[in-house]
């Protein structure tokens, strides 16, 4: 039989699905590029459909808080560029964050995180989620066994991020993957600094995967949004310690997710029981925006590395700078784990530390012209920061140092723009420093 | 043949050329898969006959229930399992005695038995295991993509409605009708 639809006999490379996953022309208009479905409700095609659709008997759409069109290519294309198999797209990454441990833990319960994470995440752990009753064990990403030593019967997840931000740490998660599968527990890692074109993290044993989609994702700086990737690797019914996927759900009348879903259940699970009930949806015309920053994510974060290497090999050269932590450095501590996981780039994010303290990082962020001096990362547009006058503000001094953003510490996220531009715009701001 | 992975083309063919189902282990309960399975199968077009013994003669979501495959009225061309592994081989045992035979054996979600789909395919059927044909229609069709699942399919053509509401795709060829 011959068959005009069938899948290609190989599987797509990574800008193809960059461009295509997930987005079909659309059936009623013919639409080629994703129309914004900005509608906060879909009408059903009659009360039996309806009906099919609360109780999730069917596939389709009922109110945007819940499924939207737009957002779904959105949802689709990070799946298969993750290499998962499903994702839920939500209003930033801490909503995604936040929608992970919802579905994971309940009141009592501990989770196991890397030390080095975004300062952002080491508040929402500390503070956010004490108070809902999930308890954080902080370990470190440097020494393996510290993830080992912290597990205990509470345990349900252990926590990542692939390339920690802000200090260019690169995490062995094929270790810590070990960790969790002895535990019985899944891995979820952040992958927001290395974006799937850099790293794959389910390759290599995450089991779910997070990401701030308003960073290199979508790219240009003009959108929050926040994905969560099912790698679809998990077995949520070995045992009754996550009762959203393995017990029957009052919600939906008893349905069981894992035995209705299968491989997916965890991303059903995470939108109908987290989702639909806590809200942080995002807007369809933010997904369009971070759909159309994906199209061109591999020839982005090529140059992003490119251009974060020369700037990083300027910095380590210049005589006010005392140190540059950046993974594709030969000289970097992190550099054979960078060879292993990232051969095609380390990414655009890193810091420096300044010979004058302090002090030097004010006056640095202060007299830059063409870097801006902002809060984010993953722009097209060079961003710099001083980690402990701003982000990492909260944090005790320890905290700063442990979180690499001590008071010597500046962070860059490498943009997009001609290289010699960026080196020259450091080289006369470090003049005045 | 390899039942850990299904090319696409095989699981098209399949869902293209049957048409009467008989799923076993079919409940009248509407929070369990195997009845949401049969209700959307028969929205989808194909004949579906309810098999189990507990619910024989009752009628739900206008589908009637029979105790046995053999009781089926017509020709059954696919027989979907809803039963635990170890009562596969039963079942494949009750399809080879049906006159005639059904052309797929297909087994849900979870519920793999490899000697018994071997029995089944010496006797010519097709077989797919731990799959559910509702997820593999909604994901050739385009549907599960509104659920963000991964169809791991790509296509520049347009995605076919299936009859005449607007939530509904098909997994019909797309495209141009070749002369």
């Amino acid at each position: 039989m011959t068959d005009e639809t069938s899948a290609p006999p190989r599987e797509p490379g990574f800008s193809t699905l960059a461009i295509h996953a997930g987005a079909q022309p659309d059936p009623t208009t013919g639409a080629r590029a994703t129309p914004i479905y900005q509608t906060t409700s879909f009408v059903f095609d009659d009360v039996d459909h309806a009906a099919a659709l609360f109780g999730l008997q069917t596939f389709g759409n009922i109110y945007s808080r819940i499924t939207n069109p737009t957002n779904a290519v959105l949802e689709e294309r990070v799946a298969a560029l993750e290499g998962g198999t499903a994702a839920l797209a939500v209003a930033s990454g801490h909503a995604a964050q936040h929608l992970v441990f919802h579905t994971l833990l309940t009141p009592g319960d501990e989770f196991i995180a890397s030390r080095k994470l975004y300062g952002g995440s080491i508040n929402q752990f500390n503070h956010a989620f004490k108070s809902f009753g999930w308890n954080v064990v902080w370990a470190d990403p440097d020494d393996i066994s510290s993830f080992e030593k912290a597990v205990t019967p509470k345990t349900k997840a252990i926590f990542t991020e692939s390339i920690a931000n802000p200090g260019g740490v690169v995490t062995d998660i094929a270790a810590i993957s070990a960790v969790a599968k002895k535990a019985g527990v899944p891995l979820i890692v952040d992958n927001t600094l290395a974006t799937p074109y850099l790293w794959q993290p389910i390759r290599h044993g995450a089991d779910i995967v997070v990401h701030s989609a308003t960073k290199f994702l979508g790219g240009h700086g003009n959108s929050i949004g926040g994905v969560i990737v099912d790698a679809g690797t998990f077995d949520w019914s070995a045992t009754d310690r996550y009762p959203f996927l393995s017990k029957p759900r009052p919600e939906y009348s008893g349905m069981v997710l894992h035995e209705t879903f299968g491989n997916f259940a965890f991303a059903i699970a995470a939108r109908v029981l987290g989702l639909r009930d806590l809200g942080p949806a995002l807007s369809p015309f933010n997904a369009f925006l971070i759909l159309t920053g994906i199209e061109t994510l591999g020839l982005r974060m090529q140059r992003h590395s490119e251009n974060a290497l020369k700037v990083a090999e300027y910095l380590a050269a210049h005589p006010k700078v005392e140190w540059v932590s950046y993974p594709g450095l030969a000289s970097d501590r992190y550099h054979a784990l960078a060879q292993q996981y990232l051969p095609k780039g380390a990414g655009a994010v890193f810091t420096f530390g300044l010979k004058g303290g302090y002090e030097a990082g004010v006056k640095l962020v202060s007299n830059v012209e063409l870097f801006s001096h902002l809060a984010n990362i993953g722009d097209t547009r060079s961003l710099i920061i001083h980690p402990a006058s701003t982000t990492h503000r909260q944090l005790t001094d320890e905290a700063k140092v442990v979180a690499g953003a001590g008071p010597e510490v500046v962070r860059l996220s490498v943009g997009i723009e001609d290289v010699a531009d960026i080196i020259g715009d450091l080289d006369q701001a470090l003049a005045k420093v | 043949m390899n039942h850990d992975r299904y090319d696409d083309t095989y699981i098209r063919a399949i869902l293209s050329e049957v048409r009467t189902i008989a799923i076993v282990g079919a409940s009248a309960n509407a929070a369990r898969p195997s009845y949401f399975v049969m209700k959307y199968l028969s929205e989808r077009g194909y004949r579906v006959f309810p098999v189990n013994p507990g619910q024989a003669g009752k009628t739900v979501a206008g589908l009637t229930f029979v105790a046995t495959l053999a009781d089926v009225p017509e020709p059954i061309d696919m027989v979907d399992v809803f039963r635990a592994p170890e009562h596969v081989p039963a079942v494949v045992d009750e399809v080879l005695k049906l006159d005639p035979l059904p052309k797929v054996l297909w087994t849900q979600l979870g519920v793999r038995n490899d000697e018994a789909a071997a029995k089944a395919e010496a006797a010519g059927l097709k077989v797919v295991m731990n799959r559910c044909p509702k997820i593999e229609y909604g994901r050739l069709s385009g549907e599960i993509g509104w659920t963000g699942v991964n169809s791991r399919t790509i296509s520049s053509r347009k995605p076919l409605r299936l009859g005449e509401g607007v939530q509904r795709l098909s997994i019909a060829p797309r495209g141009p009708k070749s002369s």
